[in-house]
């Protein structure tokens, strides 16, 4: 009771071991809180999502010369996307075998452009960007021609291939 | 009554711990620009409260959030006004931090000692424009899905780490079940929580420091003996702070909740769009207003600095807002300092310059134009009538306005024919231009010359 005020410290060097073990173990839990926590928000960015050919309608239903619209739907969408799984591509019928299928995201800043027939371009609603029916930029800020999408014919059925969102 | 506060008082010490910071001194004759950091705070409570409401109801599965959005706007009790005073209260929360910054950079109250309160404030303003954009997507229709593919396309700008950063953003390849439910975590938890250290971290800085005092022209700040000088004043001439400065806090508080509930009221809440469907391509997204300047920013940019306006100037910016406390000594009145008063107007210009020209969106083509009636048209005869026709059919009109007819982002053809000769007219429409495609691809000579012939009626 009447000891000297700090009498009852532990020696220095265990009171520095105490210090450094105390740190130690409080790093070591935000680890293994933190760790996984980060690993699951970046999951994104390693997990190689699969491609798949998705059939967007016979060959017959497009004819030559022409760009429409179809949708598919995403490589591996999960359960609860609802209509986010759905993706669209312009599809131009070049001849009676070939398709080209264009991303309908602007390469300016992913905007979906419009196919216009009469006016046989695509304009992009958001910053007024122009391309020709070929792709190719006529106008505008865009800085390159519109990405295309794999497309295959597989038993009377035109295929696209899934692909990412062309990112500049 | 007092007993149990008393009693409360012994066990805790928060009853006199909050009449301490209650009645702390403040300068005197602080006046009306000191109100707008409080009532960024209120709107942020207002936000939280119509927040955690909202999200008993909301379901954040990509796939359900747009029903549920409509049965809130449309079915629950109060949901469609909560949802207007979510927004409003966003709206107010964005603009009074926008006022409150420039205000304490105009009065230098980030000088000695405040350089933290500023460091801290600057960082708060970054996190409300993070759930301004967060928030905006989580009214998750068309134009949010169109949004979260702007961001990340903007942000795969970025060298290097662009890629990750966007798909990041999208959580994946493209906008799918993943991407809602990380934008509502982020929105609704993460940013937050760190909203509330940080207004913690603020308020404690306030209430250590004291509000600065209206800066004197001639009366520079010197870390040597400002608080000697700050203390003396609070003796001399302090107030308390409740309530002799608070009630304008309240006051001005109660007004902008009251101004919010009126136009939740009133206007409501934004309609939503379409449903949050990727193939659905006739959208035409528009950031909210917040962003509706950096929207046309992106649009009016020249091509080669774009780049640049993206990826660097945020970057520029938020250093900038960094290294404002460097300078934290010397005057402090604005009437010293031209150059800060001339920096806040020239943002301010520059923010509602773009502003006025994002709502008008002169670059868009007007999908939605009319053909020329025939009064506008006249009767030059046959050729003239089928120009104006294929003026409208190809494409013309999006861009080009006749008597007020038509888009913007091409000159106004009016009385082209006034200042183009015909010629001059053919070679335009064949060759194009930077900013206009070249038509020699989508038209036949014989077309040209009737669109040509038409032109030449305008003057």
């Amino acid at each position: 009771m009447n000891s000297a005020p700090g009498s009852n410290l532990q020696p220095p060097d265990r009171r520095r071991f105490l210090t450094r073990l105390s740190i130690a173990l409080s790093a070591a839990v935000g680890a293994v809180l933190g760790v996984p926590v980060i690993g699951f928000l970046l999951a994104p960015l390693t997990r190689k999502q699969p491609r798949e050919w998705r059939p967007v309608g016979p060959v017959d239903q497009f004819r030559v010369g022409e760009t429409v619209s179809v949708r598919f739907e995403d490589a591996s969408p999960l359960p609860w996307a609802g209509v986010t799984a759905r993706t669209a591509a312009w599809l131009r019928r070049e001849d009676e075998s070939r398709f080209t299928a264009y991303s309908v995201h602007c390469t300016h800043l992913g905007c979906p452009v419009r196919w216009v027939p009469d006016a046989q371009l695509f304009l992009c609603p958001c910053h007024g960007g122009v391309y020709y029916a070929d792709g190719s930029v006529s106008a505008g800020p865009p800085p390159k021609a519109l990405p295309t999408y794999p497309v295959r014919v597989r038993g009377g059925q035109v295929e696209i291939e899934t692909s990412p969102i062309p990112i500049a | 009554m007092n007993k149990l506060f008393a009693w409360i008082d012994d066990r805790s010490g928060l009853v006199s711990a909050t009449r301490r910071a209650l009645e702390h001194p403040v300068p005197p004759r602080t006046g009306w620009w000191y109100v707008f950091g409080s009532a960024t705070l209120l709107a942020f409570v207002l936000q939280v409260i119509t927040g955690i409401a909202l999200a008993t109801a909301y379901v954040p599965s990509s796939g359900q959030a747009y029903d549920s959005l409509k049965f809130i706007s449309e079915q629950a009790l109060l949901g469609r006004f909560l949802r207007g005073m979510h927004y409003f209260g966003a709206s107010a929360m964005v603009l009074l931090i926008g006022i409150h910054v420039s205000r304490t950079y105009l009065m230098a109250a980030y000088k000695f000692p405040r350089e933290l309160n500023w460091l801290t404030g600057a960082v708060l303003l970054l996190l409300t424009l993070a759930l301004a954009f967060t928030g905006q997507l989580l009214r998750w229709d068309s134009t949010a899905v169109w949004s979260v593919i702007v961001g990340a396309a903007q942000a795969g700008r970025a060298p290097i780490v662009g890629d990750e950063i966007a798909r990041f953003i999208l959580a994946g390849d493209t906008v799918g079940g993943a991407t809602l439910s990380r934008f509502f975590a982020f929105h609704v938890f993460f940013i937050p929580a760190l909203v509330f250290l940080l207004i913690g971290i603020h308020l404690w800085l306030v209430l250590r420091h004291g509000i600065s005092e209206r800066p004197q022209p001639g009366n520079p700040v010197n870390p040597a003996t400002y608080r000697q000088q700050y203390d003396q004043l609070l003796k001399r001439e302090g107030v308390p702070f409740w309530p002799d400065a608070a009630w304008r806090d309240v006051v001005f508080g109660a007004a902008m909740v009251a101004t919010v509930v009126l136009l939740a009221i009133i206007v409501g809440p934004p309609e939503l769009g379409p449903p949050p469907d990727p193939s659905i391509l006739e959208t035409y997204p528009r950031p909210d207003w917040y962003f509706l300047w950096y929207f046309a920013v992106l649009a009016m940019a020249p091509h080669h600095l774009e780049n640049l306006i993206i990826v660097v100037a945020p970057l520029i910016f938020g250093v900038l807002l960094l290294l404002v406390p460097m300078f934290n000594k010397g005057e402090r009145s604005v009437r010293r300092r031209p150059m800060a008063a001339l920096l806040v107007v020239f943002i301010w210009t520059m923010i509602v310059v773009f502003w006025v020209a994002g709502e008008r969106a002169p670059w868009s083509p007007d999908f939605d134009a009319q053909p020329l009636p025939a009064q506008v048209v006249g009767s030059g005869g046959p050729e003239v009538t089928r120009g104006a026709q294929l003026f409208h059919e190809k494409g013309c009109q999006f861009c080009h306005a006749v008597q007020g007819l038509g888009g913007e982002r091409g000159p106004d053809l009016t009385d082209v024919a006034a200042r183009m000769s015909s010629d001059q007219m053919t070679a335009r429409i064949t060759n194009g231009s930077p900013k206009m495609p070249a038509y020699v691809r989508v038209l036949t000579p014989e077309e040209t010359q009737a669109i040509v012939a038409f032109l030449s009626t305008r003057r």
